[in-house]
């Protein structure tokens, strides 16, 4: 039976507790609640209150009280009911967790679960991308998968990994995709990207829900004749810059997008690696389909507008092409 | 062998056992002291220290009377006043002059200064620089020792000032909530930079905070050793019944400006006068020697090791290496 985002993230936790006795949930209302999405609905009566922990609402308590768990040797993964509020806790992760390890070699083996992204009608507070405020702090590893594989392949290696990180999970995906994952155990490795489109004359870079958009695109410009490469990032921190150029260095044209604003947004360090590696291959300019540097509106014809989506992809595309 | 191990107390029994415990303490406060006052009154002066010095003269009967509690599993997380915790965790001094000439030798092998440093192999956290963002991760460590199934106590240290931050009171509910095994200890050395505890707090105590938690809450005279001891000993063992976490306010004075460039012109000079005649090293020496604990020339014997032990310490750190720029990169993550 194929299983959803959602499903996928919940059977990465549940394997990953079952596997390890030292990791452990906190968070508001994952427990009794089971989480305000349900990603952690029934692990209270499977794991029990020391495993699961209900926490009043204090994100910075919960990041804190993650990081000093975790210099204890504990594996606590966090969950900020949605990545907006994950600013409340910002000092703690960037701060503390991110340059513990630097400062005087402690390791911080946690991970902060942050439902994000927007196209649900969530308004300004519900919706946001956090990702680059991490992204740039050093000591910190930012995942966004795409697909029900990566998310539970990716939250296990999240969770084994030695270092704090920050794993988005797109909220629009939970129940809007499924696939078949394989029975065994497997996890995806942290710091890789992914080609899961093969394509000869244009390369899209993305992440996230844009996977799924950029996929999208390409078969409406298979049609047109228009042969794209899709690259999934899936780890944004540490950034697999290798994939990135050796896509760039195949097809020669770039298209960056993400569902983020754009201003300081993933798309502009890509363009300044594929500038400073790759330049002599790039048969035009390097171009950016991103969300316009507004906070993310709440009615549907101006969320619509603000969010990146194939046929906005598609025009820039087709004029790259032709460029 | 170290100068706390050669001193050997006069009594016996019960009054033997007091007569150790100040003889330890008068140790750690009088080492503390003179490492400090190196630090800030002549390396700093010579140019040897870089960056910035925040020492915590006037209050070393809290580290000292506090951290002598503390068993093996228990966890540190001294503010950067309290320098003795690192030396009753078995923190040689050498490190911590190291630390702040940005040396190899260093707890951060020059990655940080001052006092910002730890080692999870001792259990001490390192000091956040942000004040209060320690109570959550205390909070955080605390459970991890109840997870564990060990019967272990967090310290968690902090100043009057870090009580204003949000931090604070997130970490203490949850603490509270959670029933973690944490105690809380605040030096109220009545002022944060220049900042007086009456601009910080419409409250009159600290421990007036702890109520609100449900967090019995505690105060004592922070410049008497023994009776810091004393509290402390209840404070830990409330936690480590498992009755949660405790508070307790340590009433002191910060006997120096914030930081070693700070001249403190704003404090009135009475109160230096006030708080001078409290100091808690002399407090306790002449406790000692009305007891019959020690005696003057003992005092005078046990400070020239200490002064002997601190300068074999300058010279050791004087020779760590600093840091080869080579090793800019590392450690940002794990390395594989």
């Amino acid at each position: 039976m194929p299983t959803t985002y959602l499903e996928a993230i919940r059977e990465g936790l549940w394997e990953e507790m079952e596997r390890d006795p030292n990791v452990f949930l906190i968070g508001e209302d994952i427990g009794v609640y089971g989480g305000a999405f349900k990603v952690t609905a029934g692990f209270l009566e499977k794991f029990g209150e020391r495993r699961v922990v209900d926490t009043p609402i204090s994100e910075s308590a919960i990041v804190g009280a993650s990081i000093g768990a975790g210099l204890m040797g504990l594996r606590p993964v966090a969950e900020m009911q949605f990545s907006d509020f994950i600013t409340c806790g910002f000092d703690q992760i960037v701060n503390f967790a991110a340059k513990c390890r630097y400062r005087w070699n402690a390791a911080v083996p946690i991970v902060v679960r942050a439902p994000s992204g927007g196209g649900i009608h969530g308004g300004p507070y519900h919706s946001q991308n956090p990702e680059m405020w991490f992204v740039r702090t050093p000591g910190l590893k930012v995942v966004a998968p795409a697909t029900a594989y990566d998310a539970k392949g990716l939250i296990k290696s999240a969770i084994r990994d030695n270092d704090p990180v920050l794993f988005f999970e797109h909220k629009g995906l939970y129940r809007r995709i499924k696939e078949d994952l394989p029975q065994e155990d497997y996890t995806v490795p942290l710091g890789k990207a992914k080609v899961v489109r093969a394509g000869s004359d244009l390369s899209i870079i993305t992440y996230g829900a844009m996977v799924w958009v950029a996929l999208d695109a390409a078969e409406q410009l298979a049609a047109e004749g228009v042969d794209c490469e899709v690259l999934d990032l899936r780890t944004l921190a540490p950034l697999d810059r290798d994939a990135v150029c050796e896509t760039a260095r195949k097809t020669s044209k770039v298209l960056l997008l993400h569902e983020d604003t754009q201003t300081g947004g993933l798309a502009g360090e890509l363009a300044a690696t594929l500038t400073e590696r790759v330049w002599e291959y790039l048969d035009g300019p390097i171009v950016r389909v991103t969300a316009p540097d507004t906070p993310v509106p709440f009615s549907p014809p101006l969320e619509e507008a603000f969010l990146p989506n194939a046929e906005k992809v598609v025009a820039k595309a087709r004029w790259l092409h032709r460029y | 062998m170290s100068a706390a191990e050669l001193i050997t107390p006069h009594a016996t029994g019960i009054a033997g056992e007091q007569a150790a415990l100040a003889h330890r303490c008068l140790y750690y406060m009088s080492l503390m002291r003179e490492v400090e006052d190196r630090i800030e009154r002549k390396l700093y002066r010579q140019g040897k220290i870089i960056g910035g010095v925040y020492v915590g003269r006037g209050q070393e009967a809290i580290p000292v009377g506090t951290s002598l509690l503390a068993e093996p599993e228990d966890v540190m997380l001294p503010s950067h006043r309290d320098m003795a915790v690192f030396f009753v965790r078995g923190v040689p001094p050498s490190r911590i002059f190291a630390q702040y000439m940005g040396r190899v030798g260093g707890l951060t092998r020059g990655r940080d200064g001052n006092m910002h440093m730890g080692d999870m192999n001792l259990r001490i956290v390192s000091i956040i620089s942000a004040m209060a963002a320690c109570v959550p991760v205390a909070a955080g460590a605390a459970l991890a020792l109840k997870y564990q199934g060990t019967r272990g106590v967090a310290f968690c240290y902090f100043g009057d000032g870090a009580t204003s931050r949000g931090d604070w009171h997130e970490g203490l509910n949850l603490a509270s909530v959670l029933k973690l095994p944490v105690v809380f200890i605040c030096n109220n050395n009545q002022y944060a930079y220049s900042t007086p505890v009456s601009k910080q707090m419409a409250c009159r105590d600290v421990a007036d905070r702890g109520p609100a938690y449900g967090i019995p809450s505690e105060i004592v005279d922070g410049n008497d050793v023994l009776a810091v001891h004393e509290a402390g000993r209840r404070a830990v063992a409330h936690a480590r019944a498992g009755e949660g976490p405790y508070l307790l306010e340590c009433k002191t004075f910060r006997m120096t400006g914030h930081s070693a460039h700070d001249a403190a012109d704003y404090v009135p000079k009475d109160l230096w006068d006030q708080w001078r005649k409290l100091d808690p090293i002399t407090r306790l020496e002449t406790r000692m020697i009305e007891n019959g604990w020690t005696t003057q020339a003992e005092c005078e014997a046990a400070h020239a090791r200490i002064l002997r032990e601190v300068d074999e310490a300058v010279e050791w750190a004087e020779k760590s290496p600093y840091p080869d720029a080579v090793t800019l990169l590392d450690d940002v993550y794990e390395q594989s």
